[in-house]
């Protein structure tokens, strides 16, 4: 059999895909697909493969969301708190930070640069800095507080306040990402219309309000659907800098993912632990294709 | 066109393989009935080989020394300076002794993670021959099968009766035993001297009762003009000593037995002295603001800069002060009484030998003989000089040189009345502990409420354990 060279070419591309085709079939839906059997498994990690109890360990995890104090529940709600206050603080402090980073011409790959340096960081360096930072008295931020002549607080110490100081790490640490897509999406808007809008008298806020806004809109909602992600699935930050790495204090600061890992290796209870897991996968599952329908309407003006 | 869809359907075909040995991967091990030993065998098929095809060479494979065949055995102990330096002497000891095993040492696991990081190596098929758990830890460990039964002609029972630590009993599970400790310990009461002077106490007259506790950590307390602490005099550590301190030492002094006889029952809350007691505990915070075990780098650094007077703590802790703040003037006192009753908790770390160890017979015979040097009376005299805790075989912890020791003398003293309790699963137990705790001093709960809550969380884990085991 003679192959032509289109066809050649189409084997080469072929040959190509394979390669990492494997790579995910191995390292991303193998290690999936074997979550969702241990899920309908007790499987004690220590002890290994358990026997199939169907759908027993979601039964549990539905238990635990109805208990007032359980772990479970605490990790959802956390988790849907860590979304809602992170996503949107992250979209308007970067891109408040992409358009003065527009603004100067001077040192701004300086700033770019210092910016960008926490998404590259290590998160449990991340946590270690801000942990001293937010230290109860001995802190820099209490430090400060107390020059100032301010009660001095507990942050991570206090059920009421550690999971707003996470979530500002969070945000701080992704900034720099966020801030660099705004970047190309506001060196993406065409001159001529700020132009014609200044021609026709418009203010600047009018400006931000009417052009740069709507024409970054598939920019906001590729960003949000990733830092939507990202949310759900902290993990890092929330280890290293709770007491003990427990999620806690009692348990106002544990996620999903961290509830996961207590499940799965300190409480050995494999089976429930990657229950946990196919619904946390569902429910990206489902915000993502939600956001990525949203995202894929073509937008003209 | 026609060969395009060939790589498409082959690709799909490759895919489908795939997903179909994903599934069937994990529904087989159960029928093989042996999962964990599964991944062993794979791993030393060699070994594993010779042992059971060739039973007569047994004693070709018995001296693997003779060929300058060495048996390498993992043994692991979490992160703690002192202890892995002492089994560092003790391994280079062992190997000397036994040329024919060598012995790797893994001890890079902090200690919060110790328990998760053995937990990751059993599906990853690695992880230690040998390994230190804590005694609380080991009717989980076993209930799991991952560790293995101690073979009764290598450690008779009646010596393990006669010649350890009646703490050690704990080590016993219906009758068969597990583990065996190198070192046992005890609680006492870590004074700093220079702190005490300069609150106008007197250091040479540490408290001996709880009142006296409470008087002199209020009078050692100073605060800065804004209210923060400067020198604790006594705070409380719920994820240090504190959870051990209420569970077995006020309760059982106020007049609560901390379990029922058979430890299917938690009695934390069963009379009004388990409340009276819960409310001692927390008294020295909430009510007399000695000091809060969050602040200054949490416990016990703050013992060791000099910012706080008193500390509950074990005798391992003399290790760690020794090495890291060997100027700190202190002195140690047994636990003050309650009620005239004197108390303290005795708990220890023990070795086991796993069940990777035990799916080969060569490397279970080098596990065996090394935990067997390592809880020798020579090795536990070793290991209170390097770590400070007290020799688990009586000769070596009754030596009158230990007794006599103004630092440890008051642990060994406490020995005999040391009492300890099997536990489910410590680091539950120990958790709703800290919940109830926080609870009480972060949100202002009420403190009766809090210690049900806690008795009903950890009484469910009970519940779950004792149902699984009939």
């Amino acid at each position: 059999m003679r192959i032509s060279l289109s066809q050649r070419r189409v084997l080469w591309a072929y040959g190509f895909l394979t390669v990492s085709l494997i790579f995910f079939i191995t390292i991303r839906w193998y290690p999936t697909l074997l979550a969702i059997n241990i899920s309908f498994r007790d499987w004690n990690v220590l002890k290994g493969a358990g026997p199939w109890v169907g759908l027993e360990n979601y039964r549990d995890i539905w238990d635990d969301l109805f208990k007032p104090r359980s772990a479970a529940r605490a990790a959802f709600i956390n988790t849907i708190k860590y979304v809602v206050y992170g996503v949107p603080l992250q979209m308007v402090v970067s891109l408040g930070v992409a358009l003065l980073l527009m603004q100067i011409r001077r040192l701004s790959g300086f700033f770019r640069a210092a910016y960008f340096i926490p998404y590259v960081t290590s998160a449990v360096a991340v946590a270690f800095v801000w942990n001293w930072l937010y230290a109860p008295q001995s802190g820099l931020i209490n430090q400060v507080l107390a020059w100032l002549g301010m009660p001095t607080q507990p942050f991570l110490q206090s059920p009421n306040q550690a999971l707003m100081a996470i979530t500002v790490v969070a945000v701080w640490q992704g900034l720099g990402f966020s801030i660099i897509i705004f970047l190309a999406g506001l060196q993406q808007i065409p001159e001529i219309y700020y132009e014609a809008a200044r021609i026709d008298g418009g203010n600047g806020w009018q400006i931000f309000w009417r052009i740069t806004l709507p024409l970054l809109n598939p920019i906001i909602v590729y960003l949000s659907v990733l830092s939507t992600i990202s949310f759900l699935r902290l993990f890092a930050l929330v280890q290293n800098m709770s007491p003990r790495g427990a999620g806690g204090p009692l348990n106002s600061t544990t996620t999903v993912v961290l509830e996961v890992y207590k499940e799965g290796f300190a409480k050995f209870n494999m089976g429930y632990a990657a229950a946990l897991t196919v619904v946390l996968f569902v429910i990206i599952l489902i915000i993502t294709v939600v956001q990525l329908r949203l995202l894929t309407r073509r937008v003209e003006y | 066109m026609k060969l395009k869809r060939m790589y498409t359907l082959m690709a799909m075909l490759v895919m489908v393989a795939l997903i179909a040995s994903a599934c069937a991967a994990p529904a087989a091990a159960p029928a093989a009935e042996a999962p964990a030993t599964e991944a062993v065998a794979t791993e030393a098929p060699a070994a594993e080989a010779a042992a059971t095809e060739a039973p007569a060479e047994e004693a070709a494979a018995e001296a693997p020394a003779a060929d300058g065949d060495v048996i390498e055995i993992e043994y692991w102990q979490y992160n703690f300076e002192a202890r892995i330096l002492a089994m560092d002497m003790l391994i280079e000891q062992f190997e000397a002794e036994n040329p024919g095993i060598k012995v790797i040492h893994n001890s890079d696991i902090p200690y919060d993670q110790f328990r998760d990081k053995i937990a990751a190596s059993v599906p990853a098929g690695v992880g230690p021959d040998v390994v230190t758990l804590y005694y609380a830890w080991q009717p989980a460990w076993v209930a799991a099968d991952y560790i293995v039964p101690l073979p009764a002609d290598v450690f008779p029972p009646e010596e393990v009766n006669t010649q350890f630590s009646p703490l050690v009993q704990a080590s016993f599970q219906d009758g068969q035993l597990y583990t065996l400790p190198t070192a046992v310990r005890t609680l006492a009461l870590l004074y700093n001297k220079d702190l005490m002077t300069a609150a106008g106490l007197d250091p040479e007259k540490p408290p001996t009762t709880v009142e006296e506790l409470e008087e002199q950590a209020v009078k050692c307390t100073t605060f800065d003009d804004a209210g923060n602490y400067v020198i604790m005099g006594f705070p409380v550590a719920m994820s240090g000593q504190a959870h051990h301190w209420f569970r077995e030492i006020l309760l059982r002094q106020y007049g609560q037995a901390p379990q029922s006889e058979d430890n299917r029952t938690i009695l934390w809350n069963a009379s009004q002295a388990g409340y009276d007691a819960w409310n001692q505990l927390l008294k020295f915070e909430m009510e007399l603001k000695t000091g809060d075990a969050t602040l200054f780098d949490g416990d016990p650094n703050y013992f060791l800069a000099g910012q706080s007077c008193f500390q509950l703590d074990g005798s391992f802790r003399l290790g760690t002060i020794a090495n890291n703040a060997p100027d700190l003037n202190f002195g140690v006192t047994e636990i003050p009484t309650a009620n005239g009753v004197k108390m303290t908790f005795g708990s220890y770390w023990t070795h086991g030998i796993t069940n990777k160890a035990a799916a080969d017979p060569a490397r279970m015979e080098a596990a065996e003989k090394f935990l067997k040097f390592i809880t020798t009376p020579a090795a536990g005299t070793l290991w209170v000089a390097e770590t400070g805790e007290l020799p688990a075989q009586l000769e070596a912890a009754s030596d009158p040189a230990l007794l006599a020791d103004p630092k440890l003398g008051p642990f060994a003293a406490g020995l005999p009345y040391a009492a300890s309790t099997f536990l489910v699963d410590e680091s539950v137990v120990r958790q709703s502990l800290i919940d109830a705790y926080d609870a009480v001093k972060l949100n202002g709960a009420d403190p009766a409420e809090e210690l049900d809550f806690a008795v009903q969380t950890s009484q469910e884990l009970y519940d779950e354990f004792w149902a699984a085991d009939e």
